[in-house]
């Protein structure tokens, strides 16, 4: 038994020598010396050595791998497993998810008043602009989650649609001069419709084709803009969009405004809680459209397209226009989030329309987990609110957020919130959710 | 002339099928009886599964034309509609060798996705379905009226509410033909269903296909290898052997046919002789 156990001790520790000795023969070089330009020697170049960097480095190695391979490689009990065991397991979770809905709700309606309250009309106005930010991302979300989630169709172009959006409500304003209010419907229309174009000839296309030419058209889309100058204003973007008026009444300062009219002292926060209270409202249409088409016969067959698109076909389902529809309404709720992007930052420009628009939309979806709306809302809290809290931690931000990202699809790979929840029961009840496992994921 | 001539729920004349060199379906004719079980048999790779995929769609035939005579008295050339068209306006249903459900679904959804068409209409194309529509929910409950009866019949009813990727095998391919009824076919085509069923589950399927085609004005065309399944319920055999057909009639007939008898259990000695001494080894 102690001889084992030895054995396993000397094991390890040669191992760690061996490791230790190669860091040696490399750092010796790469960090034990330094070609630097002396002054005292009259600006010629001189080499500076430097062992101490290198015992520390040779050392760090040394313990580094020593502890590995005592606690993880060599025994038979790696901790990493017991790690893993610590995290809270699904069925703990499952409780969290029916008073989740109803808790974000009634936060997110408060917000602004919670805000106020706490930092006042100054301070508050930073933490409004986030809340903005990430409402935008999660109804965004929320559209991408029709597509990817429900549909099981793979699209990485999604920012296309938001691009179309803005930039509709944005020329509709500048060369009609028409209004947010009608330049909103407008706008979802148009990206609707760019949406079935892009629709027909490509969603014949499955899986990894599917992806690749969704992810083409959102660059398509972004360098015609860049490039029309004439009519988008290419890389100069659009600027002087007209702000939101609340059902006519402008929040402007003076006889007429918003706070003229409702008898208040004029604040410029006003119009930030309203640009909250609007995002808010389209998201949450977004939310009630999309729980009401999975109830309905083209939400299942949404669904069913994912599981099986030959089975469907069997039975009778137009796949492609049921395709077609999934696709165009994701348009349609990614269009209204643009033209309320447009009318929010007053100016647009293609840059704000770049692949990794795409790719964060798309990040915020799966980590949620494939077709779970509260799940979108988690996750988007968690990226673009996680994204803004390790501000302070500057360049580290990116390593920080990465690992999170990391832990979490280790954690939980298929997503936040990896059950189904039936779309009809028998028994009348919300039924019992479906493990993620049994769900597919669809092949475009 | 036999029954399933003169008054057949499906025509299939001439039909081939080849895929570059290889011809999978050659030159098959053949009716399929209202009313009747027929069973369409043969060694493997015999191309049944090719007819089936033909005859929904799957594949377009190379020559041949299949026609469904409906009971209202429509034809549909089913060589030239697409797949989905063929299940929605022919009513011709399938199952599928190597089962497909949606698995992450539940026992009643899927039945549901199944009366897509009909519940599309009654939500008035989602719109009306939006703002719920009453006579869209009596539509819905109606439907799952329908999907209950079907899981009755099949004995999953208790399972409604689970997925269907749960479901033991045997359960599945049940559900799987529950599936293709609710579409509400006059031609149900079952590709091996009695394949990996127990004695027990195989004498149940054997009962529920007899009694879909009693009460539900559904013609029935299976694939099947289980001999002792064919020779009970079917009215009418069809042998394929490499993709022409070799033998047609009824079971009994079918199972003393030389030719059937030498597909299945390889050419007799006597004949491998006599092709030997031909060539002279
Ligand atoms: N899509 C295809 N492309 C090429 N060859 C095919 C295709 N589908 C079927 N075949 C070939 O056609 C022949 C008949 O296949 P089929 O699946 O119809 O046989 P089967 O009678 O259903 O056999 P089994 O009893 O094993 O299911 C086989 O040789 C098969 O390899
Ligand atoms: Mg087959």
């Amino acid at each position: 038994m102690s001889s084992k156990s030895e054995n396993f001790f000397t094991d390890c520790v040669k191992d760690a020598a061996m490791g230790g000795l190669i860091a040696l023969a490399l750092f010796s070089v790469l960090i034990g010396m330094k070609a630097e330009v002396a002054s005292g020697l009259g600006g010629g170049l001189g080499i500076e050595y430097r062992w101490a960097a290198v015992a520390i480095a040779v050392a760090v190695v040394f313990g580094g791998r020593l502890l590995l391979n005592l606690f993880v490689w060599k025994t038979k009990t790696p901790v990493t497993e017991k790690a893993g065991s610590l995290m809270p397991s699904m069925s703990s979770l499952a409780p969290l998810g029916k008073y989740a809905m109803p808790v974000f709700l009634v936060l997110a309606v408060l917000l602004p008043f919670l805000l106020m309250s706490a930092y006042g009309a100054r301070g508050s106005r930073q933490y409004l602009d986030l809340a903005i930010l990430v409402t935008t991302y999660v109804m965004l979300g929320w559209g991408l989650n029709i597509v990817v989630g429900l549909a099981g169709l793979l699209d990485l172009g999604y920012v296309a649609f938001y691009a179309v959006g803005a930039y509709s409500y944005a020329l509709l304003a500048q060369y009609f001069g028409f209004s947010f209010w009608i330049c909103l419907p407008l706008a979802g229309i148009l990206a609707a419709f760019w949406g079935i174009i892009l629709g027909f000839p490509v969603l014949r296309l499955r899986g990894d084709y599917l992806a690749i030419v969704t992810l083409a058209f959102g660059e398509i889309i972004r360098v015609v803009l860049l490039n029309w100058y004439e009519f988008t204003g290419g890389p100069d973007g659009i600027s002087g969009i007209p702000r939101p008026s609340f059902f006519g009444i402008e929040f402007t300062r003076g006889e007429g405004g918003f706070a003229d009219v409702f008898g208040l002292d004029y604040s410029s926060i006003h119009r930030i809680i309203f640009l909250y209270y609007l995002i808010l409202i389209m998201a949450l249409i977004t939310n009630f459209v999309t729980m009401r088409l999975r109830k309905l016969p083209v939400g299942r067959a949404w669904e069913a397209l994912r599981e099986d698109e030959i089975a469907c076909r069997s039975l009778g389902i137009n796949t492609t226009n049921t395709k077609l529809t999934a696709f165009a309404l994701g348009a349609m709720f990614g269009g209204f989030a643009g033209s309320f992007f447009a009318t929010r930052q007053g100016f647009i420009s293609p840059e704000s329309f770049t692949f990794i628009e795409s790719a964060v939309i798309l990040a915020i979806v799966v980590l949620g987990g494939l077709g779970s709306q509260i799940g979108v809302v988690i996750a988007a809290i968690v990226m673009i609110g996680g994204f803004e809290f390790f501000r302070g931690l500057e360049e580290y931000r990116m390593l920080v957020f990465g690992l999170l990202m990391v832990i979490i699809m280790v954690w939980k790979p298929r997503g936040l919130i990896s059950t189904r929840a039936p779309s009809i029961t028998l028994s009348g009840k919300k039924g019992k959710g479906i493990s993620a496992d049994l769900v597919q994921e669809g092949h475009g | 002339m036999s029954s399933w001539d003169i008054n057949p729920v499906l025509t299939i004349e001439h039909l081939t099928m080849r895929f570059g060199g290889l011809v999978a379906v050659d030159d098959l004719s053949f009716n399929v009886g209202r009313g009747d079980i027929t069973a369409l048999i043969g060694p493997n790779g015999a191309g049944k599964t090719t007819v089936f995929n033909c005859l929904t769609g799957f594949y377009k035939p190379t020559e041949g034309r299949i026609v469904m005579n409906r009971l209202n008295g429509e034809h549909f050339l089913l060589e030239r509609m697409p797949d989905f068209q063929i299940s929605a306006h022919a009513k011709v249903a399938r199952t599928f060798q190597n089962i497909r459900l949606f698995g992450g679904m539940t026992l009643l959804e899927n039945l549901m996705v199944a009366q897509h068409n009909p519940l599309m209409v009654a939500s008035g194309y989602t719109i009306g379905g939006i703002f719920g529509l009453t006579s869209f929910r009596k539509a819905e409950r109606e439907a799952v009226e329908r999907a209950c009866y079907w899981l009755e019949k099949t004995g999953l009813v208790d399972r409604a509410d689970a997925p269907a990727a749960d479901l033991p095998y045997g359960d599945q391919r049940r559900l799987e033909i529950a599936r293709a009824m609710c579409s509400g076919p006059e031609l149900l085509c079952l590709d091996e269903p009695a394949a990996g069923l127990n004695p027990k589950e195989s004498a149940e399927l054997n009962a529920l296909l007899q009694y879909i085609r009693k009460e539900h004005q559904t013609s029935i065309l299976l694939i099947e290898h289980d001999m002792s399944v064919v020779m009970e319920i079917s009215d009418h055999v069809v042998v394929l052997d490499y993709g022409e057909k070799i033998s047609d009639g009824t079971a009994a007939a079918v199972k003393d046919d030389p030719k059937v008898i030498a597909a299945y259990l390889g050419v007799p000695d006597e004949e491998v002789d006599a092709v030997e001494e031909e060539v002279g080894i």
